[in-house]
């Protein structure tokens, strides 16, 4: 599936729920289905900068495709990168870099979220597509 | 005739128009008065009636509008000198804040303090009387040592007698923690202190908004707060010296009215207060905080702190009902504050859904990472109580606490 699609997938998902409670567990809901990254790999180095609760996340190019996995220690921050990486993983590093990420707002998840959260948001987005940033230069330069 | 808060409550929120906001569709459950008290409308007022009346700069004009000012705020300076009972009003510095008040210290000691000279501060510290005294250090050459807290969070004295000695020069402490609500023993603390010729510096921003401070009985050197905890605007703080330790230290910042003489060789200083304000002051801020303490004075201080205790046993003994609920900081002596984490729930989680619900809280680390480093935790959930809130409102943020929980188990 693409990007596109999955996004649109989430706007719909999102779209059932009346209020913001419901759309809090649904989103608290995703973040248990994250996969998590290794514990080994919880350390400073995979921290994502300018969240205030911690959010880890690693890359790994598998067959041209990015996977990502990620944790954190709270869970409103679980299913936010859940989001994210439900629809940015398994994707070849262009159409990462390329995607634009209007869903966020679509979905009504900034609304929902206090400046903070909001600021968090951000970085893991930026986090995730400089990772894909980062494997296309390789695969660029190979 | 002191109002008797319970019976005047109404009028009270009344007098606070910010309470009638809605947050998120909800009304407004204000429980973050320890960063910041809110403002009653007479205060508000002020600051309207003197940009619309006699806005203009202070101690410079001959016109009448820049008399009425420069008396509007040196009766503001009266106002603070009596409530803190100081002996003089040049006692009694206007700053941004007590941040600013710390600094101004904390710089004036630069040239004073020796290498291997000692600094006393605690572990309960707010980030703002930590690191001017590191910069400090650094500077000088000085050393900082810690007193410790034991697990209830208060600190340990013994320790503290133990780390006077004849290299100590400066003693910095907060009256009451702002993450815990734990009133130190600060005049015990003064006294310790002055048997081996330390100065000591407080830090009273905690401290003013819950009881009635007298300087003259703690035989405190410094102590300062900031007027925003105290129904005042921000932006002004509160420096208290003792006239000898003002004199002794330099000015903070140069410029315009802390001067006496002024040739392009050389400057003399102005004398007390005026050395230690440089530039136009906040004026405004500065006279409405002036209106904040005669409003808080209005009500009293000891009124309103059997008040807030009220609120503060109601409140933790609902908290302690809960499953896994953990209060960090217990005394028989504390502020209306708790800190609080339920189990392993991030408190950011729970302060983004008590926001949800209209209940402003403060999350995280509370600018003093040496406590939660010390009780190893991300950081807590501290609400914090204030006159005008009331036990309807504790009960519905203990049914929106329980949602919360519901929703992040």
């Amino acid at each position: 599936m693409k990007i596109k699609q999955i996004q649109e997938e989430l706007i719909d998902e999102f779209a059932m729920f009346d209020d913001w409670i419901q759309r809090y567990e649904y989103m608290i809901d995703l973040g248990k289905s994250l996969p998590l990254i290794d514990e080994k790999f919880k350390t400073d180095e995979y921290l994502v900068n300018g969240c205030q609760s911690k959010v880890w996340v690693k890359a790994e190019l598998v067959d041209k495709q990015i996977v990502f996995k990620a944790d954190s220690d709270a869970i409103i921050s679980k299913g936010i990168i859940a989001i994210l990486i439900r629809v940015f993983s398994h994707h070849e590093p262009n159409e990462i870099i390329e995607a634009n990420t209007d869903f966020i707002d679509k979905i009504g998840l900034k609304d929902h979220l206090s400046p903070n959260r909001a600021n968090g948001l951000s970085s893991m987005i930026k986090q995730l597509k400089l990772y894909a940033l980062a494997y296309q230069t390789k695969i660029n330069n190979e | 005739m002191k109002k008797y808060i319970h019976t005047n409550i109404d009028q009270i929120r009344n007098d606070f128009p910010i309470l009638k906001r809605k947050v998120n569709g909800q009304n407004l459950i204000y429980f973050d008065n320890a960063a910041t008290s809110q403002t009653p409308q007479i205060v508000i007022d002020s600051i309207t009636d003197y940009y619309s009346k006699y806005n203009s700069n202070i101690h410079r004009g001959v016109h009448f509008l820049s008399q009425e000012a420069t008396d509007a705020y040196e009766k503001s300076r009266v106002k603070f000198q009596k409530h803190f009972n100081a002996d003089n009003s040049y006692e009694i510095i206007f700053t941004s804040g007590t941040t600013h008040s710390i600094n101004l210290v904390a710089n004036g000691f630069k040239k004073i303090l020796k290498k291997n000279d000692e600094i006393i501060i605690s572990q309960l510290e707010h980030h703002s009387n930590i690191v001017p005294w590191q910069m400090l250090c650094e500077e000088t050459g000085a050393k900082i040592k810690v007193i410790p807290i034991d697990n209830n969070g208060e600190l340990i004295i013994d320790k503290f007698e133990n780390l006077l000695n004849s290299k100590t020069k400066l003693v910095f402490v907060n009256h009451v923690s702002n993450a815990l609500g734990i009133v130190n023993p600060i005049k015990h603390i003064i006294k310790k202190a002055h048997e081996f010729n330390a100065i000591v510096l407080v830090d009273g921003a905690q401290a003013t908004p819950h009881m009635k401070i007298d300087v003259v009985d703690l035989d405190v050197d410094f102590y300062v707060t900031s007027t925003h905890k105290i129904c005042g605007p921000t932006g002004v703080g509160i420096l208290y010296g003792k006239e000898k330790w003002l004199n002794k230290i330099p000015p903070f910042l140069g410029g315009g009215e802390m001067i006496d003489q002024v040739t392009f060789e050389k400057s003399t200083y102005a004398g007390l207060p005026n050395k230690f304000e440089a530039g136009t002051p906040n004026i405004s801020g500065v006279i409405a905080s002036g209106i904040g303490i005669d409003y808080l004075n209005s009500i009293g201080i000891e009124e309103i702190y059997k008040y807030e205790n009220e609120l503060l046993e109601y409140a933790t003994k609902k908290l302690l009902l809960i499953k896994d609920l953990k209060i960090y900081g217990f005394s028989t002596k504390k502020t209306s504050v708790i800190s609080f984490n339920v189990g392993n729930i991030h408190p950011y989680d729970i302060g983004s859904i008590l926001d949800k619900f209209g209940i402003a809280t403060r999350t995280g680390q509370l600018c003093a990472q040496p406590i939660m480093d010390y009780f190893k935790i991300p950081g807590t959930i501290r609400v914090s109580f204030s006159f005008y809130n009331t036990k309807e409102e504790i009960d519905e943020f203990i049914k929106s606490l329980h949602k919360a929980i519901l929703m992040l188990s």
